[in-house]
């Protein structure tokens, strides 16, 4: 982490107190109290687990090589984000637009995948009232969803600003900004994927 | 603009998607091991994807210390929460 960090990129904004645009650190600030959200998810599923006297493998029931090509989706769209802000850095605007619907696409796969293996899931009798695992895994899974779902709402509007040309090389904010959530987002399904589909 | 090198982010992608096909064969190979060596195994790679996640994507390496000292504190809030969930299970009741 640098210390002399200084310029940043709101040229048109006036400098906040910490230095940081305050529409990032808003971000951070917002993304630290869904730490806290996801943690008490987490936490409560590791204390019921360990609490029960047996747990379902879940293997048994999930299936765990279409969710390992959805974490490979996810993964991928962090990529084409972190590459769009790195284009509109560039004056690429071009590529900004093509990676921003690139992200917005693999976000929709991913919801769509979700969607199949709920239904899957649902089909096959394995409903949130039918065991504690079960409960656990759509209230996790589900929240998740809820909050790629939010994301790619979010990053339609991004895209469309992109293709409205509203972003430049000085004032490119809000693709900072709805990239910070997207990876975050990436990186909660990362812990859920292991903790809740691999143990 | 933050003046710092981009990193690779290709190279960060590829090494992502290698530990997560990682995890899938470990949970497999160790699926009958104790539970301290599988999860121990499992927690501990996911937790390096997620430190590559926000410290390259995140840019988080590259910003402030002052952001890294909110979101620090934001994790340690979050162990204590999840250690006093598990210490009520394993200390010994009163």
């Amino acid at each position: 982490m640098t210390d002399h960090a200084t310029a940043h990129d709101h040229a048109l904004e006036p400098p906040s107190a910490t230095g940081i645009p305050h529409d990032k650190l808003g971000m951070w600030v917002f993304l630290c109290s869904e730490v806290m959200f996801f943690t008490g998810l987490i936490g409560a599923y590791i204390v019921l687990r360990f609490a029960s006297p047996s747990w379902p493998h879940p293997g048994n029931t999930l299936n765990i090589w279409l969710t390992a090509l959805n974490t490979f989706i996810l993964i991928c769209s962090s990529v084409t984000m972190v590459k769009a802000l790195e284009s509109v850095r560039n004056a690429d605007l071009r590529k900004l637009k093509l990676f921003l619907s690139m992200t917005l696409l693999l976000g929709a796969i991913f919801l769509s995948i979700q969607f199949y293996e709920y239904r899957h899931l649902l089909h096959a009798g394995f409903n949130p009232h039918v065991s504690l695992f079960g409960s656990v895994f759509y209230t996790t899974t589900g929240f998740h969803g809820f909050h790629v779902f939010c994301g790619v709402v979010c990053m339609a509007f991004v895209t469309g600003k992109a293709f409205l040309g509203k972003y430049t090389p000085a004032h490119h904010q809000g693709v900072e900004t709805i990239g910070l959530y997207w990876h975050f987002v990436d990186l909660v399904w990362i812990i859920l994927f292991t903790i809740i589909y691999l143990f | 603009m933050n003046e710092h090198k981009h990193p690779n982010y290709m190279a960060i992608f590829w090494i992502l998607l290698t530990v997560t096909v990682l995890e899938v064969g470990y949970s497999v190979l160790f699926a009958k091991a104790p539970k301290p060596i599988l999860i121990g195994g499992l927690v501990g790679l996911a937790a390096f994807k997620a430190l590559l996640v926000a410290l390259y994507f995140m840019h988080l390496k590259f910003e402030r210390k002052s952001l890294g000292i909110i979101v620090a504190s934001t994790l340690i809030l979050g162990a204590i929460l999840v250690s006093v969930g598990i210490g009520e299970h394993v200390l010994p009741r009163p």
